[in-house]
């Protein structure tokens, strides 16, 4: 049987993800994901005081918090299964993609163990971050004036 | 190429699982079982090792035996590190296999093999796999728990042995193929039951027609870790690559889970799989009599992260056993 014939045999037993309701999960996680962001943010600037821009920093390091500190608990990974993108896209993924490598890594020792596993997911995270993050800031300088 | 076996014996058994195991549908049939996948050890790569060395302990136990002559074992992990660390234990002349998930049937051919040569009198034919090391290996940190498509296996966890000799017992080694390694171009790291179909199929044929045999000339013939989709993907590629009805045939990897309540997706998976199926409820109904002829087909997908990531399609390969209940 030639690949393409195979192909096709495989194509046709294999079932649809269910792209729609994962979809929509993610969204809906997503959503609330930015409600919380956001109430975090009006709780810093109103109850606390602390100027927008500085809140915003809180914020995210409060989201990081959480997400790495429930992946320790253990609870985070099915959490992160079920709402898929709602949850890896925010920052929280982030921090969880590092806590959850940190974890498996840790019995192998702090430098060779965690030190050289912990951006093994978030890697291309930070690198493709960063070069986007100046090429868009070129683009804006150059366009707008910065 | 198919091997006739004169004089080659299965001895004794011995399975120790984990405790996605111990919850499915077959756990009565297992010698141990371990409620935690750390086995009460530190890391995931020692609770494989010490399942392998349990497995071990029990068969030498059940086969009434000190030793053997050859020991004949493999697993998932780089460096074949549970298989290795038993033997060190074990004190008996090794051989190391990396047969991916058809590793199991690899040992049984090659210690009947060397049985039937007269070279050596016994061996031990041993394989185990984890779940958590072979995520680690191959996919993401466990804690992760990035989700999965439906098509996805569960690597099983535990450790299978089998003694084999020439000494006579209740089930005989008949005949083992040896396969060939297939690559239909599947990509898709998740679709293991696709890579590996091609495989089975080819071993299958290969084997009825050097046995000259019938497809329902054995009363059961079940493959190692196909998945639903994957059976299914086997029966259309029988059907339609050699005409034949697969009828009497089911997959390990679906008989070792309970499908609808547990979360393994299509099914189990990994070196294990096969021979905790095999070598429990299978062998149970051959010695009560419910079946006489098994063809027992582990396969394998011979995946690598690295070739995978360097866009090349993913081999797989399938060994075949022939077990006959001695009247």
């Amino acid at each position: 049987m030639d690949k393409e014939k195979y192909q096709n045999l495989v194509d046709k037993n294999i079932p649809k993800e269910n792209v729609k309701i994962n979809a929509a999960k993610a969204f809906l996680v997503g959503g609330f994901m930015g409600i919380i962001g956001q109430l975090l943010l009006d709780i810093y600037t109103t109850w606390l005081n602390i100027p927008t821009k500085e809140a915003s920093t809180y914020m995210i390091i409060t989201l990081i918090f959480l997400g790495s500190l429930f992946t320790a608990l253990g609870f985070f990974d099915k959490w992160v299964s079920w709402a898929n993108c709602g949850l890896i896209i925010p920052i929280t993924g982030f921090a969880h993609a590092m806590t959850s490598a940190a974890l498996e890594y840790r019995k192998e020792g702090f430098v060779l163990g965690i030190g050289a596993n912990i951006f093994k997911l978030t890697g291309s995270v930070i690198l493709y971050g960063v070069v986007s993050a100046y090429f868009f800031g070129l683009i804006r300088v150059l366009l707008f004036g910065g | 190429m198919t091997f006739k076996f004169k004089n080659v014996y299965l001895n004794a058994t011995a399975t120790v699982t984990g405790p996605y195991e111990k919850n499915g549908p077959l756990s009565k049939y297992f010698d141990k079982s371990f409620d935690n996948l750390y086995a009460n050890e530190k890391t995931f790569e020692l609770a494989e090792t010490k399942m392998l060395k349990d497995s071990v302990d029990i068969l030498l136990g059940k086969a009434n035996e000190k030793g053997a002559d050859v020991f004949l074992s493999g697993d998932l992990l780089n460096q074949l590190v549970p298989s290795n660390l038993t033997a060190l234990s074990l004190k008996i002349p090794y051989f190391g296999l990396y047969n991916a998930c058809a590793t199991s049937m690899e040992g049984l051919l090659l210690g009947s093999t060397l049985i039937d040569s007269g070279k050596v009198k016994n061996a031990i034919c041993s394989v185990s796999s984890h779940n958590c090391s072979a995520e680690k290996q191959f996919r993401y940190p466990n804690e992760y728990g990035g989700s999965k498509p439906k098509v996805a296996t569960f690597t099983a966890t535990g450790a299978a042995s089998a003694y084999i000799s020439k000494t006579p017992s209740q089930i005989r080694i008949e005949s083992g193929t040896v396969g060939k390694v297939m690559d239909l171009g599947i990509t898709d790291v998740y679709n293991m039951g696709a890579v590996m179909a091609p495989a089975a199929a080819d071993t299958l044929y290969q084997h009825l027609k050097d046995m000259k045999r019938d497809i329902n000339y054995y009363d059961l013939i079940v493959t190692g870790d196909l998945g639903i989709f994957g059976k299914q993907i086997l029966r259309d590629y029988m059907k339609e690559a050699y005409n034949m009805d697969l009828i009497k045939y089911n997959d390990c990897g679906i008989m070792l889970y309970n499908l609808n309540e547990q979360p393994v997706y299509a099914g189990g998976s990994g070196p294990v799989c096969c021979p905790l199926v095999s070598y429990s409820v299978i062998l149970d109904r051959m010695k009560k009599g419910e079946l006489e002829k098994v063809l027992i087909m582990s396969t394998g997908a011979l995946h690598s992260p690295t070739l995978v990531n360097q866009k090349l399609s993913i081999p797989s390969i399938c060994h075949a056993i022939s077990l006959e209940v001695v009247k």
